[in-house]
């Protein structure tokens, strides 16, 4: 059971609105992807790819998104140029700034897009899992602006580390309900999320946060967040007239990634670069799932895992809440398969030294996330030489993360 | 996969319901699973369920989150459970087995490889809860090529074509879930179950079970009435929990007898 539809080309719309060609696919990306859940919850994923595949053939819902996300979520981001960065790295590097969004990350494009599918849909009550608390946070705003009750699911440990973001959510008027079970984390975070739809399937929309989960879920929002690619494509030809060499992205469940790549993956001469959390090294506890996994299912949909030889799903580790999770978007399993996209991890440490790097050259103090993707534009910039022009997404602000972030640095001083 | 279908087949040629009963493998022991089955057939179970252990059971409730935990730091798995379908058909007992899990760790020991170590080990049919219709063509295919059955699950959600995609597996049996949510929650009662029930029935030529929320005697005669089974699971995993290894076969067989009294009690005026 998968849908088809045309692809979306709203006629009138510019072209950073909608996600353009390719965007509703069959559900598959190569092997991976498919609707892996409780069969109580197909009708939900149908109804909600037909809905989505309808929503997205209409131009005036990408124009009502469009319009939101210009006038509340301050859209466009700048493609801001690091001129110390560049001469530190040597190449022309570019940085993508969803940190400057409302809410502090890119999460938003996504929330907004899906809740505004919900209340065409007629749904009334919104759910979500949140690791790093930023996705919940994006989910409690675009809720409170819809007027709709917002349930949050956060792992118990995650909901520690990240109390900040736990108060915002209330602050918004969202219920956040803690998990106590397994890793405590965002993985359990989904589990309980699950339950709660498959319990509540009737009025409620699940509101996934990243490209992973049931189809149509990793298209969705992926097509949500291609508007960070879109901007950027147009962005990098007016200021440097010609396309970027690279392009570098922190994956977790890679959702910005997925956003940022998916309007260059026919652009053969554009080279990916995702980059996953080492953790404490990929012989130690980490969580990078295409470099260390293998293919699974989890979640709704088949792609990589970190898993043992049993099948248990492994508990990740990342210093980064956000990208602490065993799973992936089957769509980026596609892109490593295929060697489209080239899948790299940087350690807590790396991207402890990349976060303060930014700070002190740029003056921007990015996610714990975005500083994994930080960590690898020396690799990149390499690569590409002193004339190469490198995009990275600046996911998110590192406000949410001086805690943790001070932490570790006491330590190692 | 016969012996499955001939034991509902024969409950059915009585006038009553077949009752199956679910267990996690490795709760309270990997050795201690084998036991509980057998105290279960020998206390009038028609079928066990045995629960592959799973690390993120998302379609289940606490009472199961909480036994697959315990299951999983017992050292309970996949291939665990084979070994205990092997010892219980060692021992001679002959209930149906039905391997019941999430995909994963089938998917990683690998569907083909999964279907015909579980046919070899005395399993009659798998389950999974997270492969529902549509995909459950890549899990059908070779189990039939290994003769074991496989069970879909039906959900009050599910439509006519998906009743109907059930059907054509023709499977041992079919799992309805009495309701919309996970497993142990509060038993709905017959809120247009029994109608829901009757037109699956009427659409797949195989047995239909319910399961899902089915906690006492009163509960499974009142889903006996409109079904050809009745699933009882977190019930009997809360009092495996309660009984502890050394008590679990005994206290597993009582609540099986006392479920069986009252399948098998003459109906009421």
């Amino acid at each position: 059971m998968t849908m088809t539809t045309e692809n979306a080309k709203p006629g009138q719309s510019p072209s950073t609105s909608s996600p353009g060609s390719g965007s509703i696919s069959s559900g598959r990306f190569g092997d991976f992807g498919g609707q892996y859940v409780a069969e109580t919850l197909m009708p939900a994923a149908e109804e909600l790819a037909a809905a989505y595949a309808e929503a997205a053939g209409d131009p005036a819902f990408w124009a009502e998104l469009s319009q939101r996300l210009q006038s509340y979520v301050g859209r466009p981001t700048p493609l801001s140029f690091a001129p110390t960065l560049s001469d530190e790295l040597g190449a022309r590097i570019y940085l993508k700034r969803e940190d400057l969004l409302h809410t502090g990350a890119h999460k938003i494009n996504n929330c907004l897009g899906q809740a505004l599918l919900a209340a065409r849909m007629g749904k009334t009550r919104i759910i979500a899992e949140t690791g790093a608390g930023q996705h919940g946070v994006a989910t409690a705003t675009v809720a409170a602006l819809l007027s709709m009750p917002c349930v949050v699911y956060m792992g118990a440990e995650d909901a520690r580390r990240q109390a900040l973001n736990v108060f915002r959510m209330k602050l918004l008027g969202a219920e956040v309900r803690t998990v106590a079970a397994g890793s405590q984390t965002l993985k359990d975070a989904m589990n309980e999320a699950i339950r709660d739809w498959v319990t509540n399937v009737a009025g409620t929309h699940y509101l996934l946060g990243s490209v992973a989960g049931p189809h149509p879920y990793p298209t969705m929002v992926r097509d949500f967040q291609s508007v960070i690619g879109r901007e950027a494509r147009e962005q990098i030809r007016e200021a440097e007239n010609r396309a970027p060499d690279a392009l570098v992205a922190c994956v977790g469940g890679g959702s910005n990634a997925a956003g940022l790549f998916s309007p260059f993956i026919g652009d053969s001469g554009v080279r990916l670069v995702g980059v996953e959390a080492a953790g404490e090294g990929l012989d130690s506890r980490h969580a990078a799932t295409l470099s260390r996994g293998r293919p699974g299912v989890l979640h709704g949909s088949k792609s990589y895992v970190l898993c043992d030889d049993d099948g248990q799903v492994a508990e990740a580790h990342s210093i980064s809440a956000g990208l602490d999770y065993p799973g992936v978007g089957p769509e980026h399993a596609h892109w490593r398969d295929t060697g489209r996209v080239r899948y790299v991890s940087r350690t807590d440490d790396e991207a402890l030294a990349a976060l303060q790097q930014l700070a002190r050259a740029e003056g921007i103090v990015c996610a714990l996330e975005t500083a994994h993707a930080v960590a690898a534009l020396p690799e990149v910039a390499g690569e590409v030489g002193p004339d190469g022009l490198v995009i990275v997404s600046i996911s998110g602000r590192g406000d949410k993360d001086m805690e943790t972030v001070s932490k570790a640095l006491e330590v190692a001083s | 996969m016969t012996r499955l279908r001939d034991r509902f087949d024969a409950r059915r040629a009585e006038g009553k319901s077949a009752l199956v009963i679910y267990i996690t493998e490795g709760d309270p022991s990997p050795a201690a699973t084998a036991d509980i089955v057998r105290a279960a057939a020998d206390a009038g179970a028609d079928a066990v369920e045995l629960g592959v252990p799973f690390s993120d059971p998302s379609a289940d409730g606490p009472v199961i989150q909480a036994a697959m935990q315990r299951a999983l730091g017992n050292g309970g798995s996949l291939k665990s459970a084979l070994a205990t379908a092997r010892a219980v058909r060692a021992a001679g007992c002959e209930v149906p087995l039905v391997l019941f899990g999430y995909y994963n760790p089938i998917f990683v020991y690998g569907t083909g490889r999964l279907a015909a170590d579980a046919r070899d080990a005395g399993i009659d049919a798998l389950l999974t809860v997270d492969v529902p219709l549509g995909e459950l063509g890549e899990l059908a295919a070779p189990s039939a090529r290994a003769g074991l059955g496989v069970v879909p699950l039906v959900a009050p959600t599910s439509g006519d074509d998906r009743v109907a995609q059930a059907a054509a597996l023709d499977p041992p049996f079919v799992y309805y879930i009495s309701m919309t949510g996970i497993t142990g929650a509060a038993f709905s009662g017959s809120a247009g179950g029994a109608e829901r029930v009757a037109k699956v029935r009427e659409a797949v030529r195989a047995p239909v079970a319910v399961g899902f929320g089915i906690k006492t005697g009163d509960d499974a005669r009142a889903v006996a009435a409109y079904a050809d089974g009745v699933v009882v699971g977190s019930a009997v995993v809360s009092r495996i929990q309660a009984a502890g290894a050394q008590g679990a076969p005994a206290a597993v067989g009582e609540f099986v007898a006392d479920l069986r009294r009252a399948l098998d009690a003459p109906p009421r005026s």
